[in-house]
Order: structure tokens, then sequence, then C-alpha cells
């Protein structure tokens, strides 16, 4: 006979698998209430630890060409596919889905994974601009990254919700920090080794597992921090007067579907900055 | 302050032999002894008030630097204005002690500076490599003294030392400490730059340290950081117990100035501890222990910041330099 080995789950930040600075943990229940595994509880030294990674990783980031992004979210997506087992095991533990619910949600982060990545080399065409001005100058908006975001992910979602909050983020070259859903965190660590063997850059995603609320007013004032998604937030509004101290982009919760198997380019532009050049184009 | 008196501790007339013999009788490092005890002295966690004092102390032991083959005056100006306001958020924040620069730049910092406390210091004697002729180095030296630096940073001819040519060395540190007296009878204060990376051994560190401060230097510093190994805690924690075993001895107290790679304020707070349980507080001031840094101040000054506002801070909201 031989004994199990159960899997530590710890936290993602700056592309490895670091427990909490804290050492705490906390306990997760299958949907029957019965123990299912120990997980870590973030702290807000993994916050501060999270952002600074998270910084460095942006520029290169935002710096890749969007043909290039595209492809590493694409690989994203393969590897998801690949995973797919196990991702439904951890939704049907958690949730009580049945096999077809479960596999409906992996289904739909998979398909949202593709449509997010087709965006990456779109977003200029779409949303750019060359603007009718009155003069002899070109003058165009372009849609650059707003840099650092932090995203609280829904609380009822193990997987999709978590997918539909990252991607929206990433497309475009921010770099993001996202606090899971308490209750349902094991998916978002299998998620994290997804993410982990798929050339994504270190630091690029940052995966904490912990109560929200707790971590919410360290990321909502954290001057470093350009953008958040409030999304599976209680005290959102509480957040919000926060961020408005350091001007973030603030996302409020339940402004997007974060359930389907595609997201909104609204979400995705809600996260960039718009940049208007003028250059002289002769007579 | 007693003089030094390199014969008497010596024990003989000041020869190659006599100073081999003098530094090859000192005791061996113990190298996982010294590791250790650092790597306890790291746990340590500094909180609050203490983390406030220590933060704002190592602001004023830093030696702000730049020594870049790219320097303009432009770059030093922008430097010292940094010096002077390190924080223009938060103008309770302390100046550093020095503005550390090649010596072609010191006419510069001095002007920059103006009347504001705070010293300029030169690398001097061919620095980093110190691969020049004695003549040149002097040159050199006095150069920046004539410009008005208040501190010399001078490096020690590591190929002299490593082949066991201790007396060469000597000679040169004491050499370049004469040119750094000044008509008025004040002098430069002299560090001497030890490049530790470039030592191989804790034992030669020790030895190099022995050696420098019998040559009458008033710092002992451990890098140029122009290689790959800079200052590190254990060569820090090695130097501290040198010039605390010197004084012990001979009542002259000598400074430590470890430089390079030291980049974050945390790391900064480790060093301090250091300091305290090694040399004990009388080296706890800005006269007997600088930080060599660009990047550090940078770091501070955001967890500075804050532990005054109680958010966390970015590197949007200090200057970039």
């Amino acid at each position: 006979m031989r004994l199990e080995i159960k899997k530590t789950y710890k936290l993602f930040i700056g592309g490895k698998f670091p427990r909490s600075e804290s050492g705490r943990i906390y306990k997760v229940n299958n949907h029957k209430g019965d123990f299912l595994a120990n997980v870590a509880k973030a702290s807000r030294k993994d916050v501060r630890d999270s952002v600074v990674v998270a910084r460095s990783a942006q520029s290169g980031w935002a710096g890749a060409s969007a043909y290039n992004r595209g492809q590493v979210l694409y690989r994203i997506a393969e590897m998801l596919e690949g995973r797919r087992e196990q991702f439904v095991a951890e939704i049907r533990e958690l949730t009580g889905k049945s096999e077809k619910q479960a596999n409906q949600e992996v289904d739909n982060a998979i398909d949202s994974w593709v449509w997010h990545a087709g965006w990456t080399d779109k977003i200029e065409s779409v949303a750019g601009n060359m603007n009718p001005v009155a003069g002899p100058f070109f003058n165009i908006s372009t849609n650059q990254p707003t840099g650092v975001v932090a995203a609280f992910a829904p609380q009822d979602s193990a997987l999709v919700g978590l997918v539909n909050t990252i991607a929206p983020a990433i497309v475009s070259g921010n770099s993001v920090i996202v606090v899971t859903s308490e209750s349902l965190p094991l998916a978002a660590v299998t998620l994290a080794e997804v993410l982990e063997t798929s050339d994504l850059p270190g630091g690029v995603v940052n995966i904490l597992t912990g109560n929200a609320k707790e971590l919410g007013s360290w990321l909502a004032s954290h001057m470093d921090v350009n953008a958040i998604d409030l999304e599976g937030i209680s005290n959102a509004a509480e957040l919000e007067m926060l961020a408005a101290e350091t001007l973030k982009r603030v996302i409020r919760p339940g402004t997007y579907s974060r359930s389907a198997a595609k997201g909104a380019l609204q979400h995705i532009l809600d996260f960039m900055e718009i940049k208007t050049v003028w250059h002289p184009k002769g007579n | 302050m007693p003089a030094i008196e390199p014969e008497a501790i010596v024990g003989s007339r000041i020869t190659n032999q006599s100073l081999s013999r003098w530094l090859h009788s000192l005791p061996g490092v113990d190298k996982v002894g010294l590791e250790a005890r650092v790597a306890s002295l790291s746990t340590r966690s500094i909180k609050t008030t203490s983390k406030a004092w220590g933060l704002d102390m190592a602001i004023k032991m830093m030696d702000l630097t730049t020594l870049e083959g790219a320097d303009t005056k432009e770059r030093v100006r922008s430097l010292c204005l940094k010096a002077i306001t390190p924080d223009p958020m938060d103008l309770s924040t302390p100046q550093p002690a020095a503005i550390c620069v090649y010596g072609d730049m010191v006419v510069h910092a001095k002007e920059a500076l103006g009347k504001n406390k705070i010293y300029v210091a030169a690398v001097a004697t061919a620095f980093p490599s110190g691969r020049a002729s004695l003549q040149v180095k002097l040159a050199d030296t006095k150069d920046a003294v004539k410009a008005g630096a208040d501190e010399i940073d001078m490096v020690i001819d590591r190929g002299a030392f490593l082949s066991g040519n201790y007396l060469e060395v000597y000679k040169q540190i004491v050499a370049v400490k004469e040119v750094c007296q000044r008509k008025d009878g004040n002098h430069a204060h002299l560090k001497v730059i030890l490049e530790t990376g470039e030592l191989e051994t804790y034992d030669n560190i020790r030895r190099a340290s022995y050696l420098a401060m019998l040559a009458g230097a008033d710092f002992i510093k451990t890098s140029t950081g122009k290689v790959s190994v800079n200052a590190t805690l254990p060569i820090t924690m090695l130097m501290l117990q040198a010039v605390k075993d010197w004084y012990d001895t001979t009542k002259i107290q000598i400074g430590v100035k470890p430089a390079g790679g030291i980049r974050t304020a945390k790391d900064a707070l480790k060093y301090l501890v250091v300091v305290k349980e090694t040399a004990g507080d009388k080296w706890l001031t800005p006269k007997y222990f600088r930080f060599g840094a660009s990047s550090l101040l940078n770091d501070v000054l955001m967890q500075r910041q804050k532990l005054t506002t109680g958010n966390y801070s970015g590197r949007d909201y200090v200057s970039v330099d």
C-alpha cells in the first residue's frame, strides 16, 4: 500500500510558487462541506511583492509584439485543453456541478482565452483612430496598456470567472495581480501551473489566494497600481474611494459578464490609455 | 586622535618581510562561523519606530554615487539637487552624507551643493582598476583635492597585494594620504577601497583591511562597484571586526563603507544590524559608516513614504536618476 501524495496549494508570484510570506493557510472544503485542501492565505506582504514583480515585468510584456502576445495567449489555451480533466475534476469537487456543466465551464474558459488571444493585434485597428484635424498634420490616437492592474476574480466561479478577469487585463500588455475566489481557489492554482508552462513571462500574471476584503485596501491604496477590477469585492464603494486617491482606473462589480465563452472589447479598453500623436505631413 | 605608529604596531622597521610576517600572523577567518552569524542577524525583523530610525540613518549614511563613463556636468548637478532635497513631498527627509563622483566632476558637484552640508567624495588613483604609475595616481588625487574634494576614495593595487608585495600597497596608501593634506592643515578623508571581490579569500580581506589601517586609512571600503562581486554582508562584518579590534588596541577609530549591490531598504537595514552587533553604537553614525549606492536612495524613500502615509509607494513618486 502506498500513501497518496497531496498537493501543496501555493501562491503564484513572479513566475514562482512561493508559500505566503506570512506562513498562513486556510481550509478549503468541497461542495459537501468536507475538508478538501489547505491553501496559502496571502498577506499584504505578498501583495507588496507581487506589485514589485508585476511592475518590473510589465514593460517587457507591453514591449513584446502584439503578434507574440497573441501566440503566448493562444498557447495558454492549448495548455488548458491538455489539463481539461484536472480542471473538470476540481470544478466538480468544489462546486458540485455535473460533469457536463463542468465541461461546459472549461470549454468557456478555453474559448475565452482564444477569443482574447485574437484581440492582441486587432485592438489598434478597431479602437485606434486617424483623427481629422484642421491643419497639415497626421493626428493619430493609439491605445496603450495602463500598467499594473489589480483584480478580484468573481467569488462564485472556479475557473471561467478567473479567466475572464485575467485575460482582458493582459491582452494589451498590462501585468496583473489577481486575488482569486476565496472558497473556490483550487482551479486557480492549477491555472497558475498552466501559465507557468506557457511562455508567459514571469510576473505578468500573479495569482494570490486568500481573503479579497483583507487584501483589497492594500491594492486599492497602492501607489504603484494603475487600475483595479473590483468584481469579486464586497466593499467595492470603499475601495473605489481609496483608488481615487491615486487616480486608478476602476471597474465596478457587475460591469461585465465573467461566465461566457468570450469577453467584451470595452473590458479590454478599460485597461488602456489613449495616446494621441500629432505628426506634420507637409503641405 | 592619536597618531598611528606603524613600526610599533608591526614590531619592527617596515619592510615587505615584516609586513608579511605581521599580516600572516593574523588569525584565519572562520568562514562557516562568519556566514552563519550574518545569516542569523539577517533574520532580525526591524519594525515601526526602529525601522523609521533605520531608514533615516541609512539616508544620512549614504554616499550618493554616480560613476559612469557617460557622466556629465548636468547629471552630477541633478544628483546633487536630489541630495539636497531627496523627497520633495516630505521635506523632513534627511540629506545623504556625500556625493561620490569622478575627480573631474568635483567642481560641478561643489558648485551645485553650495552651502549645504553634504560632502563631495572623489574616486581617484586610476579608479576602478588602479593600474597606473604612482606618479599618475598621485596627480589624480592632487587634482581632486585641489578641486575641493572633502573625501578621496582610492583603490589599492590588487596585483601587488595578491603577489605578496605588501610594501608596495602600503607605500602607495601612505603616499596618497600625504597628498590628501591641504595647506590649511585640513585633510581630505581617505577611503581605501580593497576591492574585496578580487581578493579571493576572507583571510586576504582581513589582511588588506589591516594593511590599509596601518597605512593611515580613515575609512576602509569594500568595492568599486565595477566588478561582479561587490559588497556582501559577511565581508562587511569581517571589516567591521577589523576596525573594532583596531580601535580596541590603538584607540584609533576607522570607518567602514560597503559599496555596490546594496539596492533595497531591507538590505540597508540588515547592514545596520550587523554594524550595531559587530562594531557597536560608536559606528552607527555617518562619520564611521557609509553606504556607497546609487539606486538605494529611491527604495529607501519609497519605504519611508509607506511609513508616513500608510500606503505602499511606487516608482512614479520618486525622482528618476
